[in-house]
């Protein structure tokens, strides 16, 4: 039988990666200066060097919304983006929306719809439902589902993410007029 | 418990989920998620051939990397422990399990061959992504099309495997019957696919001991794995798992990120952290590709005159997993022939692994398109076909149940769902361009119990604190714990902590099965009547107590007393007896085990019927679910709020395995092609639309203390047979092999 090689090692000389240098976000309002390489993801400066892991993992390809937060309150896939670009950037993460005991309508309106069953789509679900309230575009359920099917949840909670998010925007709706 | 109403009877009500505050702000901790000091990261490096040798690692190029520390591949690896039993988890199947990097042997695609373990997670996860590996590709066999007729019986089974039993004479009453079908059903390899990606981050701490945190559904199994792998005592490798981002019962058994994060932190003594990709989740294990054929008969009134099911599943060359596929179909109906098969080929795969309703997803989808298929055959709606068919006891086991509600689940499903407006032809209905469809399906489940531990603690504050090495994976186990125990002691929720995932705790069993809120409910209800039996007896003790003489069963703890049940207006403060009494806390562990008795007596099941609606566009194919009510009969309900949940879940399941999920092998390197979450395709939600779920009362004093039976998997059952007798009605085609796709229908 044939023999398989794999890599794209071929070319004898590998490169060294580039080291390490100090980068600074602002994430939730605060200057954080992390020493990271230049291809680090958000996602990954967010999780193991911020030491903020509400932002999650789930693909690191930009194919399930895990990872959704908000960078100058519009969402984005933090895995799709390398952290140095987002210097000057204002991140906001899940832990910047709300904390235990003062939660942000939309962490409360989850909670109250039980929008989730194991927890790990749901910091995604919430940054992505600010943000679709941010754009202002989302009325009726049926845009609601349509712009928040960038967030995959396994544990098919969407009826309850459905709610909890309808909930939030009807609730501002109500609060503007 | 308590009979008369008050604020601490907290056992069927619909609290928030205690842990839910720390999911939505980001707080919960998963397993990859743990800080520890000095960390490194290693990542796996997968085979690209499904059947081989690895010839030569070249390790040195990256080694020369700065930052890499170490690739570990069978070159390297010091052997563990030799015997296939040290590799055996609790939930294995028959044969001998895989084990990580331990010979130059390639078993299947995308097969862990090598771990780079680098200071950074970037620097590893570059010089995994260059590592060069040279194989020699041998011929592999991946396709259960080509063994047909190369199925065997399964030998050794894996625990819980009944091999099915036939009555009568299938083959003759179905020759000689009114109408007859014949048909084969087909659903092709799944992958559970968790949101959460499998981790283990292991503290390595100075004196050598380690604290694993492990994706897993069992930290008592992974760290029984463990201990007998590498050696070690109990004290020394202690697994951890609070939160569970999804399993589905791909975190039964230990995955391989657990063995290598262990080796590497082993080896190296450091601290390591090992997060499996997307890509790599589809190594761990699958609902097999099945293929199954159903044959029923019917007599001239419309009854079973008999049926033939029979099912062939893939395994892989080195563990003979297998699953229950056609038992139901001895169950599910009255019928006095059957016959049923089920039989296993071995392929160059991976072990396939129990995901949500293992054997029951598979066989209940055949059965109950059969069933459709049948009742059209015989003229006859698909509900009054079912309810001819009524099984009032179980025939294959020869049992009566231990309570059955199927025909209240029909009925009260059909009655939501508006089912008497159906007409029976197909393509009868439309909404404007869209062909308009009805179908309806059931299921049945294992209401189960394991035996199970848990010890409960109440400090003279009043707070209650109660562990058991159980699991958290969305299903809610926190939270009903949390009501049971409070609800036992009479205490506010506010007062009472449940703490799980610990293998320095109580043992529990895996979290599957859907055994978890019987077996660790009830082990958490008895703790804490243990504990009361000893705070009633300080009680007692006190000065003037209202409660001299009295017995556990005359008094109830409710809201912060206890009191006398005969004469409320006797009582004394839970406080006060904690204060009295001058103990600083009072503590009880308590085991509880299945009733062996009952279990002999009684077949023990979950039912529930599934009514979907769907809209079909002809020109384009599209199909979508616009309705679905689920109506279940599971005993008692512990939280509705979360019980629903699971069964919201269980139908965004059921019409993901209806229409969008399956792994498409390329038989041609026998590999997953769509091994991402982009090609492999689940609901988003704008998939999803009206669910409706309906929870039949059901007593049942039989199947275990607390009257529960489970539902995450039951569920699922019926859902997508409901969507394919819906497509069914609505275009007049049937589909037998699932996914429905689009050119399915065109
Ligand atoms: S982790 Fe970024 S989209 Fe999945
Ligand atoms: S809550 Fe588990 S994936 Fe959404």
């Amino acid at each position: 039988m044939s023999t398989v090689s794999t890599s794209s090692a071929a070319d004898d000389q590998l490169r060294p990666p580039v080291p390490p240098s100090s980068v600074t976000l602002r994430i939730n309002g605060e200057d954080r200066t992390l020493h990271i390489a230049p291809w680090t993801t958000l996602l990954d400066a967010l999780r193991e060097y911020a030491g903020l892991t509400g932002t999650k993992k789930g693909c690191d390809h930009g194919q399930c919304g895990s990872c959704t937060v908000l960078v100058d309150g519009k969402r984005i896939n933090s895995c799709l983006t390398l952290a140095a670009l987002q210097e000057g950037s204002d991140i906001t993460t899940i832990e910047g929306l709300g904390q235990e005991g003062q939660l942000h309508p939309l962490q409360q309106a989850f909670l109250d719809h039980d929008a989730f069953q194991c927890g790990y789509c749901t910091p995604g679900q919430i940054c992505s439902a600010q943000g679709l309230i941010n754009e202002g575009k989302a009325r009726t359920e049926d845009e609601i589902r349509e712009l928040m099917s960038g967030n995959i949840c396994r544990c098919g909670a969407y009826v309850g993410i459905l709610n909890a998010v309808k909930e939030v925007v009807d609730a501002q709706q109500a609060s503007r007029r | 418990m308590s009979t008369s109403s008050s604020n601490t009877n907290y056992v069927g009500k619909a609290p928030n989920r205690v842990e839910g505050p720390a999911k939505v702000t980001g707080a919960a901790k998963y397993s990859g998620e743990f800080e520890v000091p000095d960390l490194v990261y290693g990542v796996v490096v997968s085979s690209p051939i499904a059947k081989g040798k690895i010839l030569k690692i070249h390790a040195d190029k990256v080694l020369s990397l700065p930052g890499v520390l170490q690739v570990f591949s069978h070159e390297n690896v010091p052997h563990q422990a030799w015997f296939d039993r040290n590799y055996k988890d609790d939930v294995a199947p028959g044969g001998s399990p895989f084990r990580p990097l331990h010979d130059d042997e390639v078993k299947f695609s995308q097969q862990p061959v090598a771990l780079v373990v680098a200071d950074t997670f970037e620097v590893a996860r570059y010089a995994a992504s260059i590592l060069e590996i040279e194989y020699k590709e041998e011929k592999h066999e991946t396709d259960i099309e080509s063994q047909r007729d190369k199925g065997h019986a399964p030998s050794k089974g894996k625990s819980g495997y009944k091999p099915p039993s036939s009555r009568g004479n299938a083959a003759k009453a179905i020759e000689k019957a009114e109408h007859r079908i014949r048909h084969e059903y087909i659903h092709g390899t799944q992958h559970h696919n968790p949101m959460e990606l499998y981790a283990s981050t292991v503290h390595y701490h100075p004196d050598g001991k380690l604290t694993i945190y492990d994706k897993t559904q069992g930290v008592l199994n992974c760290q029984q794995y463990v201990t007998k792998v590498f050696g070690l005592s109990k004290d020394e490798a202690r697994v951890i798992n609070l939160y569970n981002g999804g399993a589905f019962g791909s975190g039964l058994r230990p995955q391989y990120e657990l063995f290598l994060s262990v080796m590497a932190a082993l080896e190296l003594r450091r601290s390591v952290r090992v997060t499996l990709t997307r890509q790599q989740m589809f190594s761990i294990g699958h609902r097999p590709h099945t293929l199954q054929t159903l044959e029923m008969g019917t007599n001239p009134d419309g009854t079973l005159a008999g049926l033939k099911h029979y099912a062939l599943h893939e395994t892989s060359r080195f563990e003979e997993y297998t699953e229950n596929v056609v038992n139901w179909s001895g169950m599910l109906y009255q019928c006095d022939n059957v016959q049923l098969g089920n039989q296993v080929a071995a392929l160059d795969v991976y072990t396939p692994q129990d995901m949500r309703a293992p054997g029951a997803a598979t066989g209940s989808f055949a059965l109950e398109v059969a069933m459709d298929e049948m009742a059209y055959a015989a003229g006859l709606d698909p509900v009054d076909f079912r309810l001819r068919n009524y099984a009032e006891t179980d025939q294959s086991e020869k049992l009566p149940f231990s309570s059955k509600r199927l025909r209240e689940c029909y009925r009260q499903g059909a009655e939501k769902f508006g089912w008497d407006r159906r007409p029976l032809k197909p393509r009868s209905m439309r909404e404007g361009n869209k062909l308009v469809g009805w179908g309806m399906a059931g299921g049945v489940w294992d209401a189960q119990m394991q035996k199970a531990a848990a010890k409960a603690s109440i400090t003279a504050d009043g707070k209650l604190t109660v562990t058991s090495a159980a699991g958290e994976n969305g299903t809610g186990t926190y939270t009903i714990m949390t009501q049971i125990a409070a609800e036992t002691l009479g205490l506010p929720l506010e007062a009472v902590t449940f703490k799980l995932g610990d293998t320095d705790m109580p043992e529990a069993p895996v979290q599957g099965g859907s055994w978890t809120a019987a077996s660790v409910g009830t082990a958490v209800q008895k703790a804490c009547l243990a504990v009361a039996d000893k705070l009633l007896k300080q009680a007692k003790k006190m000065d003037d107590s209202p409660l001299k003489g009295a017995d556990l069963e005359d008094v109830e703890f409710v809201n912060g007393l206890i009191r006398l049940r005969k004469a409320p207006e006797q009582s004394v403060v839970l406080r006060d007896v904690l204060q009295v009494s001058g103990e600083r806390q009072i503590e009880a562990d308590s085991t509880a085990i299945p009733n062996l008795l009952n279990m002999a007596r009684y077949s023990m099941h979950s039912h529930n019927a599934v009514f979907a609606e769907v809209q079909v566009d002809e020109e384009l194919g599209t199909i979508h679910v616009t309705r679905v009510v689920n109506a279940l009969a599971i005993g008692r309900v512990l939280n509705p709020k979360t019980a629903r949940s699971q069964v919201l879940g269980s139908v965004v399941w059921g019409i993901s395995m209806a229409l969008m999920e399956e792994t498409v092998t390329d038989h041609r390197f026998g590999r997953y092609m769509n091994h991402n979450l982009s090609e492999y395709h689940v609901p988003t939600n704008a998939d999803i639309r009206d669910i409706d779920v309906i929870f039949v009362e059901e007593e049942d004093p039989y199947v275990n203390p607390l009257g529960v039976k489970g539902v995450g998997e039951l569920g699922l059952l019926g859902v997508a047979a409901a969507i394919n007798n819906a497509v069914f009605h609505a275009t007049g085609k049937r589909v037998r092999d699932l996914p429905i796709y689009i050119d399915k229908l065109l």
